[in-house]
């Protein structure tokens, strides 16, 4: 019972933050946030526990956001129903891709799904006629309040998560990690490789495209450099995986959180800040470093990578123990 | 019709024959020792025969079926399992977990699989480890635990590739113990070991490969006497 609490008081924490902040600006973040946790979890599925990375995760993200757009602009539907199908359309360009790429193992494997996002990417420009081309999907937000889409973000991390969990512990999960260890002892054990990495790849690529269909819902617009970006998304995705501990069970949750939090830290100028010191104290140098910060998330991502990989290799829930440890001055338990 | 038997099996890598033109037959419970020095293509036979590698030519006949152009996840399904000379333990597992995941193939529930996990740790006498990590374990727990894993896929044929290389004689006396047992159970053993003694103890025949090439088959005395053999072994010297 006592490992269901932690989970059920995160659980009610999110469903009555709504009640408790009002304030739009925390409840972008928060939806943000819950939707980082869904990508996160499906990188984490096919990278953290199969041991495939994916440098191109945009690829589904941005699927899933083109078949939400496109079935509004093209078939007048609510862009809702890319809820759903946003899930398939990913699916639909994860399989063929990995049929055909999983013969390559490791590294070549990465650098092909950062082929995939790039393919990805122009095609959604050039297709100008189907797509929009580089002008891009505007649709009619459905809800000027921001609770709906929080409650829809809500219920999709909770669906994500819980089949992911479950997926993880029953037999495929042990296939996945299995194949991550070492991919010719798992066939040794009657464990057919290609078929369960595909099936880690669609399962992932279903809830990175859903995920997509509600930035496109949330959004309400979205372009190729947007939804397809490799640092935005492809980039991040991989950062919420690895800060929050690879293979782990809360790692993208708290990968999540840390991470929208640093991005936005560095969006917003840490929230004025420098542009505040820049005011009081009048320098020069300090006026134009707020007028840049803003621009500079990826050298903060960068920088972050770097700290995390030689600090806490494993991660924040990875290394938890050690993290406990030297802030309580606790003898390590060796 | 044999149980099992590779035919005129032939693997080149490159220019060079690794296999060349091997055959020999199983009958089922039987122990096959197969024995060569060094480089002479035994690791590559097993390879062969699980489908690691597919042969240049050849076959592999198990049950009256020709199996070798099979995947190797399917050639464990129908009953071969095997072990890795070059031991391949799923590192960040626990010894269960690497357990668990073999004894998937063939129960689907959670709770049959642990259960057959279970036992199989127990026979292979690795309760005591179960909990550790695999990558953790000593070389002799290594080479255990390929064994363990191979016996939970539920292996009608088991192929053996130098599992008592690199053990003190404790460990020796115990693994050979747990080959016995496994033989006593009715699996069906090819077995590929460098420590004479053992192998000649343990075999009910034995064939000897020099240069990919068959030299000698016969009784593990018959063969203990023959000259290609001794040649092989200690050099064209001592024959
Ligand atoms: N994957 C491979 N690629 C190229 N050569 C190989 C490969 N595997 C084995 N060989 C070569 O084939 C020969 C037989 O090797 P092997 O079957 O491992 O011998 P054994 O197990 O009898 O010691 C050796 O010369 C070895 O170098
Ligand atoms: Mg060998």
């Amino acid at each position: 019972m006592k490992k269901n609490l932690v989970p059920l008081i995160v659980l009610a924490v999110l469903a009555f933050f709504p009640l408790a902040v009002k304030d739009n600006y925390y409840m972008h973040l928060m939806i943000l946030f819950l939707m980082w946790v869904v990508i996160g979890s499906a990188w984490n599925l096919i990278a953290g526990y199969t041991g495939q990375v994916s440098f191109g995760d945009a690829a589904f993200f941005g699927s899933g956001a083109y078949a939400a757009g496109l079935l509004s602009v093209h078939l007048h539907i609510s862009a809702w129903w890319g809820l759903a199908l946003g899930g398939f359309a990913a699916v639909a360009v994860g399989l063929p891709f990995g049929w055909i790429c999983f013969r390559m193992r490791g590294a070549y494997f990465a650098l092909a799904t950062l082929a995939l996002n790039e393919v990805m990417r122009h095609s959604a420009a050039i297709a100008e006629g189907f797509t929009g081309g580089m002008v891009g999907i505007l649709i009619m937000p459905s809800f000027v309040s921001k609770v709906p889409y929080y409650y829809v973000a809500l219920g999709m991390a909770v669906a994500a998560v819980i089949s992911i969990q479950w997926i993880v512990h029953a037999k495929p999960g042990y296939y996945f990690v299995s194949i991550r260890e070492d991919q010719d002892a798992a066939e040794s054990l009657g464990i057919n490789t290609h078929y369960y990495k595909m099936l880690s790849l669609a399962i992932a690529a279903f809830w990175t495209g859903v995920a997509g269909s509600l930035y496109m819902n949330y959004m309400g617009f979205i372009d190729p450099d947007v939804v397809f970006s490799l640092h935005d998304i492809s980039i991040m995705a991989i950062l919420v995986g690895i800060v929050g501990g690879v293979g782990t069970v809360y790692g993208p949750m708290v990968g999540a959180f840390v991470m929208v939090t640093v991005q936005e830290l560095f969006r917003s100028g840490f929230f004025g800040l420098f542009k505040y010191l820049g005011n009081v104290t009048g320098s020069g140098t300090i006026v134009s470093i707020a007028e840049t910060i803003t621009g500079a998330h990826i050298l903060g991502f960068g920088i972050l990578v770097v700290v995390v990989i030689l600090v806490l290799p494993n991660g924040i829930v990875g290394d938890w123990p050690k993290i406990r440890n030297a802030v309580f001055r606790t003898k390590p338990a060796t | 019709m044999a149980y099992f038997q590779v035919e005129k099996l032939v693997k080149y890598f490159g220019g060079l024959a690794a296999v060349n033109g091997v055959s020999f037959q199983v009958e089922k419970g039987e122990i096959l020792g197969l024995i060569g020095p060094n480089g002479s293509g035994k690791t590559t036979t097993f390879n062969m025969i699980s489908a690691y590698h597919r042969p240049t030519s050849g076959r592999v006949i198990f049950k009256g079926q020709e199996i070798h152009r099979l995947p190797t996840h399917k050639i464990c399904r129908l009953g071969i399992g095997r072990t890795f000379q070059v031991v391949k333990p799923l590192g960040r597992m626990s010894v269960l977990d690497n357990v668990i995941a073999a004894a998937y193939s063939r129960v689907n529930s959670r709770r049959e699989a642990r259960d057959l996990a279970l036992e199989t740790v127990q026979f292979c006498g690795m309760t005591p480890v179960k909990d550790v990590l695999a990558k953790s374990l000593p070389i002799a727990g290594r080479k255990r635990l390929e064994i363990a894993r191979a016996m939970a896929t539920r292996p009608e044929l088991l192929l053996l590739d130098e599992t008592a290389a690199g053990l003190n004689p404790t460990e020796l006396l115990a693994a050979i113990d747990l080959i016995k047992k496994i033989r006593e159970n009715g699996t069906t053993i090819i077995i590929i070991e460098h420590i004479m003694h053992v192998i000649m103890t343990i075999s009910d025949r034995i064939h000897a490969i020099n240069f990919g090439q068959t030299i000698a088959e016969g009784t593990p005395k018959e063969v203990a006497a023959n000259k290609e053999v001794i040649e092989a072994y200690l050099g064209t010297d001592y024959a």
